[in-house]
């Protein structure tokens, strides 16, 4: 579906005719990222990371599929390949450094993809599929990056993988069969590499699937704005190229200088000086902590310490995947009908000043020692956490009055909107 | 093709039908896609230069071979970027059976002088990789079919090398390949 305003393709050499006609992939392209896909005029650079973190899925897997021809998923030579890769092989370094950061700025355009949806409530009617779908790429990319540590086989991947497989060892009954059963073994071995180094390929092909589910559902209701108006006629919306290929382009090259500022300055400044000592079974790195990108869950998960009913690290678990989970209820615990934070005065308060600070104190904690205040902050932060998004948010979108909204996105742009369309369209749409 | 600008903002619109001249906007445009396109092309070197031979590979790459040990009439295989290697010392018999061919009739006309270093003219160092489709000829160890000629024959398709491993009868195009090598000694040769 698109706006009833969208340009046509129309094939302009015989060539592409005859393409139309039998597999009509210009026109797809056309009508997806062209200039048949009309999109708001008033997107900011907020709304940049959808296409940044499509790049990255894409330089993930283009450096990705270079480093597998070159590694050897092996216990016992697994380690000396990836030493082969940065020393041996042209530009193997690059190509590991590249895929190493690449993973570290594909989270960071995430995040920020995730904060923009948030704040701008992105997930609402008609959107909630695409944000349901985002959900599970998230969820496929933390398997995906996890599973990718362990393969340098170094002393984190491999302290990662026995602490990961851990958290499977909480579940009651069960739990110590599921972690051996996981590992194919009684630690992380030979056989938990290789189903990792498997699992590793072919889930990024997974994650480009979703993506193009995620990008479809997207463009059935069209991208979302920070007005949240719906559009109403022509003149809210502008073609996609090249207004936001222009856009977006920009966008990209300032997040590829900063991208390789790092892959080229500070290769390992995202990195643990651990992981380059060869794996050891028989000794744990003093400071264990997965990579900064889990650091919030990671907190979370530590920020449990006493039994209550169930043992502290049932609860950890448990609060951890539940930490992810609750996205997926978000596009219903949010009971507003105002979309953007931009006009919801008491929202914005608790999300300025709750739910980042908390969050921040996560991320920070996740990457501390186990030990205080680390602890007793993680427990503060969690709570806030949880009481957020399953109390204040549901209770602050039923009680506050929002602000007044723009009548369209034409007047909160231009200030006023001189060809208001009349007839159905005449409430304003929220 | 349907109006689709929005009025206010149809006369900065690069969709709009261009007027005379390099616009400003043409410049960016160029501008930017060359960027881009050059920046492109950079990425794909060392994409394509990762798949080559890493150093490690070309750090074995040079094999010192002691010949001294090889009689008349009999032949080594050593092993030189990970393929086999003929080193044969030939009789005066071979010699002369190779030099009494006319070079002419030859499809790869090449001297046995041409195929041996100077002074080492019973020395014949080539690689034992059949220039038709890359099998092993036999005819380096003891009691191996050395086809027609008495040199190297390749069992795969049938391709017949002499004395001076030239090619003489079967599908391959050319003689055994001879690799770039030196006599470091008297005794042991660097191929590579």
């Amino acid at each position: 579906m698109s706006f009833p305003w969208a340009r046509q393709y129309e094939p302009a050499t015989g060539l592409t005719k005859w393409l139309d006609e039998k597999l009509p992939v210009p026109r797809l392209v056309y009508n997806a990222v062209g200039a048949g896909y009309p999109v708001p005029r008033n997107l900011n650079y907020f709304w940049n990371f959808g296409v940044l973190a499509g790049f990255f899925l894409m330089l993930q897997i283009v450096t990705g599929i270079v480093l597998a021809m070159h590694y050897a998923a092996n216990a016992q030579v697994a380690f000396a390949t990836t030493e082969h890769i940065m020393r041996d092989i042209n530009w193997g370094w690059m190509m590991r450094y590249a895929h190493a950061n690449g993973a570290s700025f594909f989270f960071i355009v995430i995040y920020l993809h995730i904060f923009r949806g948030l704040y701008y409530s992105s997930y609402k009617a008609p959107r909630e599929m695409i944000w349901l779908l985002g959900v599970v790429i998230f969820l496929l990319m933390m398997a995906t990056a996890f599973m990718g540590y362990v393969l340098p086989w170094g002393q984190m991947s491999f302290w990662g993988a026995k602490v990961i497989t851990g958290l499977f060892g909480a579940i009651p009954l069960v739990g110590e069969p599921i972690q051996v059963w996981l590992l194919g073994g009684f630690a992380p071995d030979n056989a938990a590499l290789n189903r990792f180094f498997s699992l590793h390929f072919l889930l990024p092909f997974v994650t480009l699937g979703v993506v193009i589910m995620h990008i479809w559902a997207l463009h059935i209701p069209g991208s979302s704005n920070p007005t949240g108006v719906e559009v109403k006629s022509e003149s809210d919306t502008v073609p996609f190229h090249p207004y936001y290929t222009a856009k977006d382009g920009f966008g990209l090259g300032i997040a590829l200088l900063a991208y390789f500022a790092v892959v080229f300055f500070l290769p390992n400044y995202l990195g643990h000086p651990d992981n380059y000592i060869e794996a050891n079974p028989l000794s744990t790195p003093a400071h264990i902590v997965p990579e900064w990108y889990f650091w919030p869950f990671y907190a979370i998960l530590r920020a449990f310490t006493t039994d209550f009913i169930l043992p502290a690290k049932l609860w950890g678990v448990i609060a951890m995947f539940a930490s992810i989970l609750l996205w997926f209820f978000l596009p219903w615990l949010d009971k507003s009908p105002v979309r953007s934070g931009h006009y919801r005065p008491l929202f914005r308060k608790f999300f300025w000043f709750g739910l980042i600070p908390a969050m921040a104190v996560l991320f920070y904690c996740g990457g501390a020692p186990a030990e205080e205040p680390f602890v007793l902050l993680s427990q503060f932060a969690t709570a806030y956490y949880f009481l957020h998004f399953l109390v204040i948010l549901p209770i602050v979108s039923q009680i506050e009055t929002p602000e007044p909204l723009p009548y369209s996105i034409t007047e909160a742009v231009l200030h006023s909107d001189k060809k208001p369309v009349l007839g159905e369209n005449t409430a304003p749409a929220v | 093709m349907a109006d689709t600008t929005a009025t206010d903002t149809k006369e900065h619109s690069p969709l709009i039908e261009k007027k005379d001249g390099v616009r400003r906007r043409d410049f960016l445009d160029v501008a930017a896609l060359s960027a881009a396109g050059i920046g492109g092309l950079a990425v794909v070197y060392p994409l394509i230069s990762q798949m080559a031979p890493s150093e490690d590979v070309l750090a074995a790459s040079t094999t010192e071979v002691d010949v001294s040990a090889i009689e008349a009439g009999q032949a080594i295989k050593a092993v030189f970027r990970k393929q086999p290697l003929f080193v044969r010392r030939l009789t005066p018999t071979e010699i002369a059976e190779a030099q009494a061919v006319p070079v002419s009739s030859l499809r790869d006309p090449q001297t046995l002088d041409e195929r041996t270093k100077e002074g080492h003219l019973d020395m014949l160092v080539t690689m034992g990789v059949c220039t038709h489709l890359g099998c092993v000829p036999l005819g380096a160890a003891e009691g191996e079919n050395k086809g027609e000629f008495g040199g190297y024959f390749c069992p795969c398709h049938g391709s017949h090398y002499d004395t001076a491993a030239r090619i003489r009868k079967g599908p391959a195009p050319t003689n055994l390949v001879v690799p770039d090598y030196e006599f470091t000694s008297d005794t042991v040769i660097q191929v590579g």
